[in-house]
Protein backbone atom coordinates (compact mmCIF):
# COMPACT_ATOMS: atom_id res chain seq x y z
CA UNK A 1 0.00 0.00 0.00
CA UNK A 2 3.04 2.31 0.98
CA UNK A 3 4.24 1.63 -2.22
CA UNK A 4 1.61 2.79 -3.96
CA UNK A 5 1.21 6.03 -2.26
CA UNK A 6 4.59 6.70 -2.98
CA UNK A 7 4.22 6.03 -6.61
CA UNK A 8 1.06 8.43 -6.49
CA UNK A 9 2.71 11.22 -4.76
CA UNK A 10 5.89 10.96 -7.24
CA UNK A 11 3.08 12.01 -9.38
CA UNK A 12 1.31 14.58 -7.17
CA UNK A 13 4.26 16.43 -6.14
CA UNK A 14 5.46 16.90 -10.04
CA UNK A 15 2.07 18.55 -10.59
CA UNK A 16 2.62 20.40 -7.35
CA UNK A 17 6.33 21.82 -7.66
CA UNK A 18 4.56 23.27 -11.38
CA UNK A 19 2.17 24.49 -9.61
CA UNK A 20 4.12 26.50 -7.01
CA UNK A 21 5.91 28.02 -9.72
CA UNK A 22 3.04 29.71 -10.90
CA UNK A 23 1.20 29.97 -7.74
CA UNK A 24 0.64 34.03 -7.89
CA UNK A 25 -1.44 33.84 -11.29
CA UNK A 26 -2.76 30.13 -10.86
CA UNK A 27 -4.12 31.99 -7.35
CA UNK A 28 -5.54 34.81 -9.47
CA UNK A 29 -7.55 32.84 -11.59
CA UNK A 30 -8.53 30.07 -8.86
CA UNK A 31 -9.20 32.46 -5.56
CA UNK A 32 -9.61 36.54 -6.85
CA UNK A 33 -12.33 35.57 -9.80
CA UNK A 34 -14.91 33.73 -7.42
CA UNK A 35 -14.21 36.25 -4.97
CA UNK A 36 -15.54 38.77 -7.17
CA UNK A 37 -18.69 36.79 -8.38
CA UNK A 38 -19.26 36.09 -4.39
CA UNK A 39 -19.19 40.10 -3.56
CA UNK A 40 -20.79 41.45 -6.52
CA UNK A 41 -23.46 38.95 -7.19
CA UNK A 42 -24.10 38.59 -3.33
CA UNK A 43 -24.32 42.75 -2.06
CA UNK A 44 -25.35 43.65 -5.98
CA UNK A 45 -28.38 40.90 -6.66
CA UNK A 46 -28.78 40.59 -2.73
CA UNK A 47 -29.84 43.76 -2.39
CA UNK A 48 -33.03 43.27 -4.32
CA UNK A 49 -33.59 39.37 -3.57
CA UNK A 50 -33.20 40.36 0.45
CA UNK A 51 -33.49 36.37 2.18
CA UNK A 52 -33.51 33.24 0.03
CA UNK A 53 -33.70 30.33 2.66
CA UNK A 54 -33.82 31.82 5.93
CA UNK A 55 -30.48 33.67 4.89
CA UNK A 56 -28.92 36.18 3.75
CA UNK A 57 -28.40 36.27 -0.13
CA UNK A 58 -24.45 36.93 0.06
CA UNK A 59 -24.39 33.75 2.95
CA UNK A 60 -26.39 31.67 0.38
CA UNK A 61 -24.42 32.36 -2.37
CA UNK A 62 -21.36 31.72 -0.50
CA UNK A 63 -21.86 27.85 -0.55
CA UNK A 64 -22.34 28.05 -4.40
CA UNK A 65 -19.45 30.00 -5.06
CA UNK A 66 -17.37 27.25 -2.69
CA UNK A 67 -18.79 24.33 -4.42
CA UNK A 68 -18.55 26.06 -8.10
CA UNK A 69 -14.90 27.25 -7.78
CA UNK A 70 -13.67 23.53 -6.31
CA UNK A 71 -15.23 22.15 -9.38
CA UNK A 72 -13.77 24.43 -11.34
CA UNK A 73 -10.43 24.21 -10.28
CA UNK A 74 -10.39 20.55 -10.47
CA UNK A 75 -12.08 20.40 -14.10
CA UNK A 76 -9.74 22.82 -15.81
CA UNK A 77 -6.67 20.51 -14.45
CA UNK A 78 -8.36 18.04 -15.71
CA UNK A 79 -8.76 19.00 -19.05
CA UNK A 80 -6.01 21.48 -20.50
CA UNK A 81 -3.53 21.13 -17.81
CA UNK A 82 -3.66 17.21 -18.36
CA UNK A 83 -4.26 17.35 -22.01
CA UNK A 84 -1.02 19.45 -22.25
CA UNK A 85 0.88 16.92 -20.20
CA UNK A 86 -0.44 14.52 -22.12
CA UNK A 87 0.12 15.66 -25.63
CA UNK A 88 2.02 18.36 -25.79
CA UNK A 89 4.94 18.23 -23.16
CA UNK A 90 4.74 14.10 -23.31
CA UNK A 91 5.08 14.40 -19.49
CA UNK A 92 2.97 11.20 -18.85
CA UNK A 93 5.38 9.39 -21.55
CA UNK A 94 8.25 10.04 -19.42
CA UNK A 95 6.40 8.90 -16.47
CA UNK A 96 5.40 5.26 -18.38
CA UNK A 97 9.20 5.09 -19.61
CA UNK A 98 9.34 4.90 -15.63
CA UNK A 99 8.04 1.99 -13.62
CA UNK A 100 4.62 4.12 -13.31
CA UNK A 101 1.47 2.63 -14.45
CA UNK A 102 -1.49 4.70 -16.56
CA UNK A 103 -3.88 3.95 -13.28
CA UNK A 104 -0.98 5.55 -10.88
CA UNK A 105 -0.61 8.48 -13.70
CA UNK A 106 -4.55 8.64 -13.52
CA UNK A 107 -4.49 8.70 -9.16
CA UNK A 108 -1.68 10.65 -8.92
CA UNK A 109 -3.47 13.15 -11.21
CA UNK A 110 -6.91 13.05 -9.56
CA UNK A 111 -5.29 13.39 -6.15
CA UNK A 112 -3.42 16.65 -7.34
CA UNK A 113 -7.09 17.59 -8.45
CA UNK A 114 -8.70 16.88 -5.60
CA UNK A 115 -5.18 19.88 -3.41
CA UNK A 116 -6.09 22.10 -6.30
CA UNK A 117 -10.09 22.15 -5.01
CA UNK A 118 -8.85 22.13 -1.66
CA UNK A 119 -6.98 25.08 -2.07
CA UNK A 120 -9.22 27.43 -3.77
CA UNK A 121 -11.78 26.54 -1.48
CA UNK A 122 -9.43 27.24 1.32
CA UNK A 123 -8.86 30.79 0.19
CA UNK A 124 -11.98 31.42 -0.26
CA UNK A 125 -13.31 29.87 2.91
CA UNK A 126 -10.85 32.13 4.70
CA UNK A 127 -12.02 35.29 2.96
CA UNK A 128 -15.40 34.42 3.47
CA UNK A 129 -14.91 33.72 6.92
CA UNK A 130 -13.29 36.67 7.35
CA UNK A 131 -16.97 38.86 6.22
CA UNK A 132 -18.62 36.32 8.87
CA UNK A 133 -20.33 34.67 5.79
CA UNK A 134 -18.79 31.22 7.03
CA UNK A 135 -20.17 30.24 10.95
CA UNK A 136 -18.30 28.43 13.74
CA UNK A 137 -15.87 25.01 13.16
CA UNK A 138 -17.85 23.38 11.11
CA UNK A 139 -17.23 25.45 8.25
CA UNK A 140 -13.95 22.88 8.41
CA UNK A 141 -15.69 20.43 7.20
CA UNK A 142 -16.13 21.90 3.67
CA UNK A 143 -12.33 21.32 2.81
CA UNK A 144 -12.63 17.46 3.09
CA UNK A 145 -15.73 18.07 0.47
CA UNK A 146 -13.90 20.43 -1.50
CA UNK A 147 -11.13 17.78 -2.06
CA UNK A 148 -13.51 15.01 -3.16
CA UNK A 149 -15.34 17.35 -5.45
CA UNK A 150 -12.06 17.77 -6.81
CA UNK A 151 -11.40 14.20 -7.03
CA UNK A 152 -14.75 13.93 -8.55
CA UNK A 153 -14.90 16.67 -11.59
CA UNK A 154 -11.12 15.95 -12.04
CA UNK A 155 -11.98 12.36 -12.69
CA UNK A 156 -14.93 13.28 -14.70
CA UNK A 157 -12.63 15.99 -16.77
CA UNK A 158 -10.31 12.68 -17.19
CA UNK A 159 -12.49 10.73 -19.03
CA UNK A 160 -13.13 13.92 -21.33
CA UNK A 161 -9.39 14.39 -22.22
CA UNK A 162 -8.71 10.82 -22.68
CA UNK A 163 -10.85 11.52 -25.72
CA UNK A 164 -10.13 14.91 -27.08
CA UNK A 165 -7.73 15.08 -30.11
CA UNK A 166 -7.09 18.95 -29.47
CA UNK A 167 -8.84 21.61 -26.70
CA UNK A 168 -11.40 22.46 -29.06
CA UNK A 169 -12.96 19.06 -27.72
CA UNK A 170 -13.07 20.31 -24.22
CA UNK A 171 -15.80 23.60 -25.46
CA UNK A 172 -18.69 20.57 -25.76
CA UNK A 173 -18.13 19.21 -22.17
CA UNK A 174 -18.00 23.03 -20.82
CA UNK A 175 -20.97 24.19 -22.71
CA UNK A 176 -23.32 21.36 -22.77
CA UNK A 177 -22.14 19.54 -19.14
CA UNK A 178 -20.15 21.92 -16.51
CA UNK A 179 -22.41 24.93 -17.45
CA UNK A 180 -25.78 23.82 -17.22
CA UNK A 181 -24.92 21.76 -13.78
CA UNK A 182 -24.03 24.89 -12.31
CA UNK A 183 -27.46 26.07 -13.19
CA UNK A 184 -29.43 23.53 -12.04
CA UNK A 185 -27.35 22.71 -9.31
CA UNK A 186 -28.69 25.40 -6.88
CA UNK A 187 -25.86 27.80 -6.59
CA UNK A 188 -27.38 30.93 -7.73
CA UNK A 189 -30.97 30.34 -6.53
CA UNK A 190 -32.77 26.98 -4.64
CA UNK A 191 -33.63 24.17 -6.57
CA UNK A 192 -37.44 24.61 -5.34
CA UNK A 193 -37.43 26.95 -7.75
CA UNK A 194 -36.92 24.21 -10.68
CA UNK A 195 -40.21 23.24 -12.02
CA UNK A 196 -40.36 19.65 -10.56
CA UNK A 197 -39.67 17.61 -13.73
CA UNK A 198 -36.12 19.53 -14.01
CA UNK A 199 -35.95 19.30 -10.35
CA UNK A 200 -36.61 15.04 -10.38
CA UNK A 201 -34.06 14.99 -13.40
CA UNK A 202 -31.06 16.72 -12.27
CA UNK A 203 -30.59 14.82 -8.94
CA UNK A 204 -28.31 12.87 -10.25
CA UNK A 205 -25.88 15.53 -10.62
CA UNK A 206 -22.81 15.18 -8.75
CA UNK A 207 -22.55 19.29 -7.84
CA UNK A 208 -25.97 19.51 -7.01
CA UNK A 209 -24.96 17.60 -3.60
CA UNK A 210 -21.48 19.21 -3.11
CA UNK A 211 -23.98 22.24 -2.33
CA UNK A 212 -26.11 20.09 -0.69
CA UNK A 213 -22.84 18.78 1.88
CA UNK A 214 -21.59 22.58 1.70
CA UNK A 215 -24.42 24.84 2.47
CA UNK A 216 -25.52 23.50 5.76
CA UNK A 217 -21.78 23.17 6.48
CA UNK A 218 -21.06 26.93 6.13
CA UNK A 219 -23.91 27.85 7.95
CA UNK A 220 -22.55 26.00 10.55
CA UNK A 221 -24.79 23.43 10.56
CA UNK A 222 -24.86 19.25 10.17
CA UNK A 223 -27.03 16.17 10.50
CA UNK A 224 -26.54 12.50 9.73
CA UNK A 225 -29.19 12.93 6.98
CA UNK A 226 -26.04 15.29 4.80
CA UNK A 227 -24.14 11.91 4.80
CA UNK A 228 -26.24 10.59 1.58
CA UNK A 229 -25.42 13.73 -0.31
CA UNK A 230 -21.73 11.81 -0.26
CA UNK A 231 -22.75 9.12 -2.12
CA UNK A 232 -23.19 10.82 -5.56
CA UNK A 233 -19.70 12.37 -6.22
CA UNK A 234 -18.08 9.29 -4.78
CA UNK A 235 -19.78 7.18 -6.85
CA UNK A 236 -19.24 9.53 -9.62
CA UNK A 237 -15.44 9.74 -8.61
CA UNK A 238 -15.10 6.06 -8.50
CA UNK A 239 -16.43 5.54 -12.00
CA UNK A 240 -15.27 8.16 -13.92
CA UNK A 241 -11.84 7.25 -12.73
CA UNK A 242 -12.17 3.54 -13.75
CA UNK A 243 -13.17 4.65 -16.91
CA UNK A 244 -10.42 6.93 -17.14
CA UNK A 245 -7.78 4.11 -16.52
CA UNK A 246 -9.54 2.11 -19.37
CA UNK A 247 -9.42 4.77 -21.65
CA UNK A 248 -6.10 5.88 -21.25
CA UNK A 249 -4.83 2.49 -21.25
CA UNK A 250 -6.39 1.95 -24.86
CA UNK A 251 -5.29 5.62 -25.88
CA UNK A 252 -1.80 5.30 -24.53
CA UNK A 253 -0.49 1.84 -24.03
CA UNK A 254 -1.88 -0.43 -26.71
CA UNK B 1 11.34 -4.49 -16.00
CA UNK B 2 11.13 -0.86 -16.49
CA UNK B 3 13.61 -0.47 -13.20
CA UNK B 4 16.02 -1.83 -15.18
CA UNK B 5 15.73 0.50 -18.44
CA UNK B 6 16.50 3.81 -19.42
CA UNK B 7 14.35 5.37 -22.37
CA UNK B 8 15.37 8.24 -24.22
CA UNK B 9 12.12 9.35 -26.50
CA UNK B 10 13.17 10.86 -29.82
CA UNK B 11 11.63 14.12 -28.53
CA UNK B 12 12.55 15.70 -25.09
CA UNK B 13 9.49 15.04 -23.11
CA UNK B 14 11.94 17.46 -20.27
CA UNK B 15 9.79 19.24 -17.84
CA UNK B 16 9.87 23.00 -19.06
CA UNK B 17 8.93 24.75 -15.81
CA UNK B 18 11.48 23.12 -14.01
CA UNK B 19 15.48 23.89 -13.52
CA UNK B 20 17.93 21.15 -15.03
CA UNK B 21 18.43 19.83 -11.43
CA UNK B 22 14.48 19.76 -10.80
CA UNK B 23 14.30 17.61 -13.84
CA UNK B 24 16.39 15.14 -12.35
CA UNK B 25 15.34 15.11 -9.12
CA UNK B 26 11.66 15.06 -10.15
CA UNK B 27 12.40 12.31 -12.82
CA UNK B 28 14.03 10.16 -10.12
CA UNK B 29 11.03 10.10 -7.87
CA UNK B 30 8.76 8.06 -10.47
CA UNK B 31 11.23 5.32 -9.72
CA UNK B 32 10.72 5.56 -6.75
CA UNK B 33 14.54 6.14 -5.76
CA UNK B 34 15.49 7.66 -2.31
CA UNK B 35 15.90 11.00 -1.79
CA UNK B 36 19.17 10.95 -0.90
CA UNK B 37 20.52 8.18 -3.46
CA UNK B 38 18.81 10.99 -6.41
CA UNK B 39 20.84 13.84 -4.66
CA UNK B 40 23.96 11.52 -4.47
CA UNK B 41 23.86 10.72 -7.82
CA UNK B 42 22.91 14.61 -9.50
CA UNK B 43 25.92 15.88 -9.76
CA UNK B 44 27.56 12.47 -11.24
CA UNK B 45 24.91 13.00 -14.15
CA UNK B 46 25.23 16.80 -14.20
CA UNK B 47 29.37 16.10 -15.07
CA UNK B 48 28.83 13.39 -17.64
CA UNK B 49 26.17 15.63 -19.83
CA UNK B 50 28.55 18.69 -18.86
CA UNK B 51 26.04 20.62 -17.13
CA UNK B 52 27.54 22.01 -14.03
CA UNK B 53 26.92 25.42 -14.36
CA UNK B 54 23.59 25.10 -15.63
CA UNK B 55 22.12 23.33 -12.72
CA UNK B 56 19.64 26.20 -11.62
CA UNK B 57 19.08 27.47 -15.69
CA UNK B 58 15.01 26.17 -17.07
CA UNK B 59 15.25 24.14 -19.85
CA UNK B 60 14.05 26.98 -22.31
CA UNK B 61 17.26 28.70 -21.58
CA UNK B 62 19.30 25.57 -23.39
CA UNK B 63 20.60 24.26 -26.29
CA UNK B 64 19.30 22.06 -28.45
CA UNK B 65 22.48 20.07 -27.88
CA UNK B 66 22.26 20.56 -23.79
CA UNK B 67 18.71 19.31 -23.26
CA UNK B 68 19.58 16.33 -25.54
CA UNK B 69 22.40 15.46 -23.35
CA UNK B 70 20.27 15.98 -19.97
CA UNK B 71 17.34 14.05 -21.62
CA UNK B 72 19.92 10.85 -21.77
CA UNK B 73 21.50 11.75 -18.69
CA UNK B 74 17.92 11.70 -17.03
CA UNK B 75 17.21 8.43 -18.66
CA UNK B 76 20.24 7.12 -16.39
CA UNK B 77 18.57 8.22 -13.18
CA UNK B 78 17.85 5.01 -12.15
CA UNK B 79 21.60 3.41 -12.96
CA UNK B 80 20.09 1.36 -15.80
CA UNK B 81 21.33 -1.90 -17.39
CA UNK B 82 20.29 -1.10 -20.64
CA UNK B 83 19.53 2.29 -22.43
CA UNK B 84 16.89 3.07 -25.45
CA UNK B 85 17.31 5.64 -27.78
CA UNK B 86 14.87 6.37 -30.48
CA UNK B 87 16.84 8.43 -33.17
CA UNK B 88 19.17 10.36 -30.80
CA UNK B 89 20.67 12.83 -33.05
CA UNK B 90 18.00 13.58 -35.75
CA UNK B 91 17.67 17.30 -36.19
CA UNK B 92 20.78 18.35 -34.59
CA UNK B 93 23.87 20.34 -36.23
CA UNK B 94 26.70 18.23 -36.35
CA UNK B 95 29.13 19.29 -33.79
CA UNK B 96 26.11 18.22 -31.44
CA UNK B 97 25.44 15.05 -32.96
CA UNK B 98 30.00 14.23 -32.37
CA UNK B 99 28.88 15.10 -28.89
CA UNK B 100 26.00 13.31 -28.27
CA UNK B 101 28.46 10.20 -30.15
CA UNK B 102 31.14 10.85 -27.84
CA UNK B 103 28.45 10.73 -24.68
CA UNK B 104 27.43 7.82 -25.88
CA UNK B 105 30.74 5.86 -26.38
CA UNK B 106 31.76 7.05 -22.87
CA UNK B 107 28.34 4.95 -21.66
CA UNK B 108 29.29 1.90 -23.44
CA UNK B 109 32.60 2.00 -22.46
CA UNK B 110 31.30 2.16 -18.73
CA UNK B 111 29.42 -1.16 -19.81
CA UNK B 112 25.99 -0.34 -20.39
CA UNK B 113 24.30 -2.11 -23.18
CA UNK B 114 22.38 0.86 -25.83
CA UNK B 115 19.79 -0.11 -27.90
CA UNK B 116 19.39 2.96 -30.69
CA UNK B 117 17.09 3.07 -33.66
CA UNK B 118 18.64 5.50 -36.45
CA UNK B 119 18.48 6.29 -39.92
CA UNK B 120 21.67 7.60 -39.98
CA UNK B 121 24.14 4.77 -41.48
CA UNK B 122 27.36 7.07 -40.13
CA UNK B 123 25.96 7.02 -36.60
CA UNK B 124 24.92 3.28 -36.70
CA UNK B 125 28.45 2.07 -38.44
CA UNK B 126 29.77 4.53 -35.36
CA UNK B 127 28.25 3.46 -32.42
CA UNK B 128 27.26 -0.16 -32.95
CA UNK B 129 28.38 -3.55 -32.39
CA UNK B 130 25.75 -5.63 -34.41
CA UNK B 131 22.86 -3.67 -36.42
CA UNK B 132 19.77 -5.57 -37.08
CA UNK B 133 18.33 -3.61 -40.82
CA UNK B 134 15.09 -3.46 -41.27
CA UNK B 135 12.33 -2.26 -43.28
CA UNK B 136 8.98 -2.07 -43.51
CA UNK B 137 8.84 -4.28 -40.56
CA UNK B 138 11.19 -6.89 -41.93
CA UNK B 139 14.82 -7.61 -40.87
CA UNK B 140 17.06 -7.69 -44.08
CA UNK B 141 19.96 -8.42 -42.16
CA UNK B 142 21.32 -8.71 -38.41
CA UNK B 143 25.28 -8.63 -38.66
CA UNK B 144 28.31 -6.22 -37.27
CA UNK B 145 29.01 -3.02 -39.49
CA UNK B 146 31.82 -4.87 -40.57
CA UNK B 147 30.24 -7.55 -41.43
CA UNK B 148 27.34 -6.29 -43.18
CA UNK B 149 29.93 -4.46 -45.51
CA UNK B 150 32.49 -6.40 -46.65
CA UNK B 151 29.84 -9.18 -46.96
CA UNK B 152 26.94 -8.06 -48.54
CA UNK B 153 28.87 -5.15 -51.28
CA UNK B 154 31.58 -4.68 -53.61
CA UNK B 155 34.32 -3.08 -51.98
CA UNK B 156 34.39 -0.12 -54.06
CA UNK B 157 32.05 2.56 -55.38
CA UNK B 158 32.53 4.51 -57.88
CA UNK B 159 29.83 7.55 -58.47
CA UNK B 160 29.70 9.60 -61.88
CA UNK B 161 27.48 12.69 -62.59
CA UNK B 162 27.80 15.37 -65.35
CA UNK B 163 26.44 16.10 -68.98
CA UNK B 164 29.32 14.22 -70.95
CA UNK B 165 27.69 10.74 -68.86
CA UNK B 166 26.23 9.37 -72.39
CA UNK B 167 29.62 10.10 -74.44
CA UNK B 168 32.01 8.79 -71.74
CA UNK B 169 29.55 5.73 -71.31
CA UNK B 170 29.65 5.03 -74.74
CA UNK B 171 33.48 5.56 -75.36
CA UNK B 172 34.11 3.40 -72.70
CA UNK B 173 32.15 0.49 -72.67
CA UNK B 174 32.57 -1.58 -69.55
CA UNK B 175 34.91 -4.60 -70.18
CA UNK B 176 33.35 -6.98 -67.17
CA UNK B 177 30.47 -7.27 -66.10
CA UNK B 178 30.20 -4.19 -63.55
CA UNK B 179 27.15 -3.97 -61.02
CA UNK B 180 25.66 -0.38 -61.91
CA UNK B 181 22.57 1.48 -60.83
CA UNK B 182 21.11 4.72 -62.24
CA UNK B 183 19.43 7.38 -59.95
CA UNK B 184 18.43 10.23 -61.85
CA UNK B 185 21.57 11.74 -63.37
CA UNK B 186 23.51 10.01 -61.34
CA UNK B 187 25.03 6.21 -62.17
CA UNK B 188 27.02 4.11 -59.43
CA UNK B 189 29.21 1.24 -60.08
CA UNK B 190 30.26 -1.17 -57.46
CA UNK B 191 33.46 -3.40 -57.87
CA UNK B 192 36.44 -5.05 -56.42
CA UNK B 193 38.60 -2.82 -58.56
CA UNK B 194 37.31 0.10 -60.87
CA UNK B 195 40.76 1.56 -60.99
CA UNK B 196 40.67 1.61 -65.15
CA UNK B 197 36.72 3.44 -64.89
CA UNK B 198 38.38 5.68 -62.45
CA UNK B 199 41.25 5.89 -64.98
CA UNK B 200 39.35 6.81 -68.10
CA UNK B 201 37.36 9.80 -66.20
CA UNK B 202 40.96 11.95 -66.48
CA UNK B 203 39.95 12.92 -69.93
CA UNK B 204 36.54 14.12 -68.88
CA UNK B 205 36.77 16.82 -67.40
CA UNK B 206 32.96 17.74 -67.62
CA UNK B 207 32.54 15.00 -65.29
CA UNK B 208 32.25 14.61 -61.71
CA UNK B 209 32.76 11.75 -59.63
CA UNK B 210 33.91 10.30 -56.60
CA UNK B 211 35.55 6.56 -55.88
CA UNK B 212 35.41 5.29 -52.63
CA UNK B 213 35.43 2.82 -50.31
CA UNK B 214 32.11 0.88 -49.80
CA UNK B 215 30.33 2.13 -46.51
CA UNK B 216 26.71 0.96 -44.75
CA UNK B 217 24.74 3.81 -46.47
CA UNK B 218 25.46 1.67 -49.94
CA UNK B 219 24.25 -1.80 -47.88
CA UNK B 220 21.00 0.23 -46.90
CA UNK B 221 20.37 1.31 -50.06
CA UNK B 222 21.29 -1.59 -52.08
CA UNK B 223 19.05 -3.93 -49.92
CA UNK B 224 16.36 -1.39 -49.49
CA UNK B 225 16.03 -0.16 -52.89
CA UNK B 226 16.37 3.59 -54.07
CA UNK B 227 12.91 4.71 -54.36
CA UNK B 228 11.95 7.10 -52.46
CA UNK B 229 9.80 5.75 -49.04
CA UNK B 230 7.25 8.18 -48.46
CA UNK B 231 4.20 6.76 -49.92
Amino acid sequence: MSDVLRRWLAIWSRNALVWRKSARTALLGGFAEPLFYLFALGYGLGTFIGEVAGVSYIAFLTAGILSTSAMNAATFEGLYLAYTRMEVLKTWDGMLAAPLSIADVVMGEVLWMGTKSLISASLILIVAAGFGLAKGWLALWVLPVAFLTGVCFGGMALVVTSFARSYDFFVYYITLGITPMVLLSGVFFPLESLPEPIRIGSACLPLQHVVGLIRPLVAGQADPSMLGHLCVPAVFAASSITLAVWRFNRRLVQ
Amino acid sequence: MRAKIGVVPQADNLDPDFTVVENLRIYGRYFGIKRAEIECRIPELLSLAALEEKVDCRINQLSGGMRRRLSITRALINSPELLILDEPTTGLDPQIRQNIWQLLRQLQNGGLTIILTTHYMDEAERLCGRIILMDHGRILADQTPEALVRERIEPHVLEVHGTDLRAWQQAHPLDRPIRCEQLGETWFYYGDNLEELVKSLDAWPSLRYSYRPANLEDVFLKLTGRELRDV
